[in-house]
């Protein structure tokens, strides 16, 4: 380690003021801060902090994506070989190495695009390279279909991150979940692409690996498509890309087709498991999504109709399908978008709960309602923080003028 | 008495607490400093120049507007030098001590506000609003006297007050001929201090529990408009004994500790000597790496230097911690180590039950400076009723109204500093309270 930091010292001046490179500054005040904890002690205030910085909490959510990651890449692997109608022959470890070279590009593209906006609002700024694209970066490839455009998803990350992000004032400041304004700004932008049969299943090779003909069999509808376009009384059984029967425990494991991140209930859950044991999520939120989604489940179950027959779905079926459950543990929970307050968070939460089902039901247009609920209580949140402060606010004018009174 | 259960807040445990119970003595200082900055809100106009004779007890300066507020000379000898900075800013006054013991008396009979204000001790109590010396001209609503020190690695101040309960009584007395209201006292429940004449009340849980401004927030909250004095219990026994006896006691005893201290102790030293008295002989040394002297507590203190630095207000606490213990750290944010200390759960430290021993913190700031992203830090480290963050906020966008609304005269720097430590953002809350309290007092006079 002393080598490197000696080669990063030696090569310091070039890239400050002065030297050849110094245009890439944060960038290479970010690599350095990345690689060596800053020496720096405090100047004024307190003059011991605590170890856990931004870098450590971002670093924390990745660790927790991780699951879906490694299962989502799985699982776009299952689903192209069901499609092909080779599923049976072929391992797991293939599957898994052609959703790892499907994703890859995604993933690069992601990162390259949102991180070289980051780099250059930081240089321009002359502030330090914030962490938080880090997470963001590595949401997206797991909320957008895995057949979009790789132009397509480079153009929504730069929408995202310039007029969602870096407008507002950068990491913290922003009022909409990136990713999801991402994703959204596709949904709206390209809606052919996002959804339908075409979506959600890898049919072509990915970097010249897998590929070939589809076979007779093949419908790449997701379950809630298949459920939307339901016709009649009862619920006909949903099946997989390859006509087989399937049921909530094939969308609790998650082999069923969905965007990457989104399918395996049990990923999430683990991820959920991390982020609520290192305290880097809020339970509040977490939690009370759930239970809102749960309630207007059952609400909707309970006056089941054929009209919308989303609503003949069992409550706890609903929770299982879809992005619900990504979007309760890792997008309501974004502290910056989300409620601040106590009570907020568990009226936030909840309210997404609630709103995604009921798009999800009510909306024929929308097979799915979880990123819209998400986003509308992202541009709510502010005002359920407002009306808590305003209880303590009211408290404390109460207050003085009791005691004025006295 | 009623007991208030604080459960917001945390009790940082470091290395290097004080466990032998003999007490050493500083010689007798050769110089001794005031500062300006340690008694806050007031303006300096000297009374002394450097070359002027001064005796214990008398005044160097008074302030600017209310020239009743006087700060006095610890020791009697000779200013030496008043040291200034930019914009001639009074930064230290030093003085040449000439040994001699005597110490200027009062007469403990005459107006108890004159008296007070004319001994120096009106300089180290502190108002709410603002947490500046209280301005004279204003009877304040209470008066609120904090009889523990829970920050970490604080001397106990039973054992800085000694036996003074009779000093402590007539303390009150004097206190509650100044306000309309009544003096309260707020203890630990294993350190009762009470008194005829005020309130007490105990306080369960940790750091900041026994800051005054947490106790004057559980007890009785500061409405606008309102004015409190806040103190601790070792002023409210030198106010006492100046009633008594009629002289100030400017000796003190000070707790030297922290990891880089061989054998924390107390000792017992005059205000304002140098730092190098105290800790002489007694720093670890370990191939003369850098050591950060800290007069206070590692949360709300001031460093001083080792060599040329003086004690500081409040005159009880020298902690000495590492600059930087650990250099470059390759990749400490990825850390996976238990010894690295967290008090969040995000590093290994707490699985194995480390976080409840003693750990040892060098000054670094690990971490970056950003915007505000995780929710409901501030809220957790101070047990109050007031949302930290929106304040913050508030204040950073100097928002009058909402700072006002949000209960910026209920709140003192020093409250903060237990969310500054803990903050992943790595703000500086307190200067940017400090900053909040002198705007709005700026707006309101």
């Amino acid at each position: 380690m002393k080598a490197l930091k000696n080669f990063m010292d030696k090569i310091s001046p070039t890239f400050h003021e002065g030297g050849k490179l110094a245009k890439l500054q944060s960038v290479y005040d970010g690599m350095e801060t990345f690689l060596f904890t800053p020496n720096t002690t405090s100047r004024s205030g307190v003059h011991i902090h605590d170890a856990n910085d931004m870098k450590r909490t971002m670093s924390t959510v990745i660790v927790a994506l991780i699951p879906c990651l490694l299962f989502g890449m799985y699982n776009v692997g299952l689903q192209h070989y069901l499609a092909l109608g080779t599923a049976e022959h072929t391992g797991w470890f293939t599957m898994w190495l052609f959703g790892l070279l499907a994703m890859l590009p995604v993933i690069i593209v992601s990162y390259v695009v949102g991180l070289g906006i980051e780099f250059i609002s930081a240089q321009i700024h002359h502030k330090e390279i914030q962490e938080g694209y880090l997470v963001t970066g590595l949401l997206i490839p797991l909320i957008v279909p895995i057949n979009t455009p790789l132009w397509m998803t480079a153009i929504a990350v730069a929408f995202a991150v310039i007029f969602a992000k870096e407008v507002f004032g950068g990491t913290g400041m922003n009022i909409f979940n990136v990713a999801l304004v991402a994703r959204a700004f596709l949904f709206f932008s390209y809606p052919s692409k996002m959804s339908g049969d075409l979506a959600f299943v890898k049919t072509s090779s990915a970097l010249g690996f897998g590929g070939g003909t589809v076979s007779d069999a093949f419908s790449g509808a997701t379950p809630l498509g298949q459920v939307a376009a339901n016709v009649g009384d009862t619920l006909q059984p949903l099946h997989d890309v390859a006509g087989n029967a399937i049921g909530t425990m094939d969308a609790f494991l998650g082999t069923i087709a969905g965007s990457p991140g989104e399918t395996s209930m049990v990923c999430i859950l683990i991820g959920a498991f991390i982020l609520l044991l290192t305290g880097v999520a809020s339970w509040r939120v977490m939690g009370s999504v759930f239970a809102g989604g749960l309630v207007m489940g059952f609400i909707a179950h309970a006056c089941a109709t054929p009209t919308y027959p989303a609503s003949m779905l069992d409550p706890l079926a609903q929770l299982c399908y879809g992005g619900f459950a990504f979007a309760a543990v890792f997008m309501a929970t974004d502290p910056v978008t989300g409620a601040r307050t106590h009570t907020g968070q568990y009226i936030y939460g909840f309210l997404i709960g609630v709103i995604a089902i009921l798009i999800r039901v009510y909306n024929g247009g929308y097979p799915e309602g979880a990123m819209l609920a998400v986003l509308l209580m992202n541009a709510f949140a502010p005002l359920i923080d407002h009306c808590v402060v305003s209880a303590n606010i009211n408290r404390r004018l109460k207050r003085a003028s009791r005691t004025a009174k006295e | 008495m009623s007991t208030f259960k604080l459960k917001k807040g945390y009790n940082l445990n470091l290395q290097g607490g004080i466990t032998t119970s003999t007490v050493a003595t500083a010689p007798a200082p050769r110089q001794c400093a005031v500062v300006p900055d340690d008694f806050y809100g007031v303006i300096p106009r000297l009374d002394k120049k450097a070359g002027e004779t001064v005796a214990a007890g008398e005044p160097l300066y008074h302030d600017k507007t209310h020239e009743a507020i006087k700060v006095v000379s610890p020791v009697s000898g000779v200013v030496k030098a008043v040291n200034r900075g930019d914009r001639r800013k009074i930064e230290s006054i030093v003085i040449e001590c000439d040994g001699s013991t005597g110490v200027i008396r009062h007469d403990p009979g005459a107006d108890a506000k004159a008296t007070l204000l004319e001994s120096g001790l009106w300089a180290m109590m502190r108002q709410r609003p603002y947490d500046i010396v209280p301005n004279p001209d204003v009877v304040p609503r209470d008066i609120f006297v904090t009889c523990f020190d829970s920050a970490p690695l604080a001397p106990s101040l039973t054992t800085v007050l000694g036996d003074k309960q009779q000093y402590i009584n007539k303390g009150v007395e004097v206190l509650s001929s100044l306000t309309s209201g009544k003096v309260y006292m707020g203890c630990r429940p294993d350190e009762v201090i009470e008194a005829p004449g005020a309130e007490t009340n105990t306080f369960e849980g940790p750091h900041p529990a026994g800051n005054v401004g947490v106790q004057i927030n559980n007890v009785k909250p500061v409405n606008k408009g309102e004015t409190v004095w806040a103190l601790d219990v070792v002023t409210l026994a030198r106010i006492g004994e100046l009633f008594t006896t009629g002289t100030v006691s400017f000796d003190t005893l000070v707790a030297v500790d922290g990891s880089e201290v061989v054998t924390p102790q107390y000792v017992k030293a005059t205000m304002g000597c140098p730092v190098a008295d105290l800790v002489a002989g007694n720093i670890a040394d370990d191939n003369g790496k850098t050591k950060r002297y800290i007069s206070g507590n590692v949360l709300t203190g001031t460093q001083v230097d080792a060599a040329t630095g003086f004690l500081r207000a409040p005159y009880r606490q020298l902690t000495v911690i590492p600059e930087v213990d650990h250099p470059d750290e390759f990749m400490g944010w990825a850390s996976l180590s238990p010894k690295k200390f967290s008090i969040y759960r995000d590093f290994t430290g707490w699985l194995l039950g480390r976080n409840k021993k003693a750990v040892k913190m060098d000054a670094r700031i690990q971490g970056g400076e950003r915007a505000i992203v995780m929710s409901g830090e501030y809220d957790r480290m101070l047990p109050m009723d007031i949302y930290a963050e929106f304040l913050i906020k508030a204040i950073i966008a100097f928002d009058i109204d909402k700072m006002e609304q949000l209960g910026i005269y209920e709140v003192a720097p020093e409250d903060f500093a237990l969310a500054e430590y803990a903050d992943t953002s790595k703000l500086e809350l307190q200067r940017i309270v400090r900053e909040g309290l002198d705007k709005m007092r700026k707006e309101v006079e």
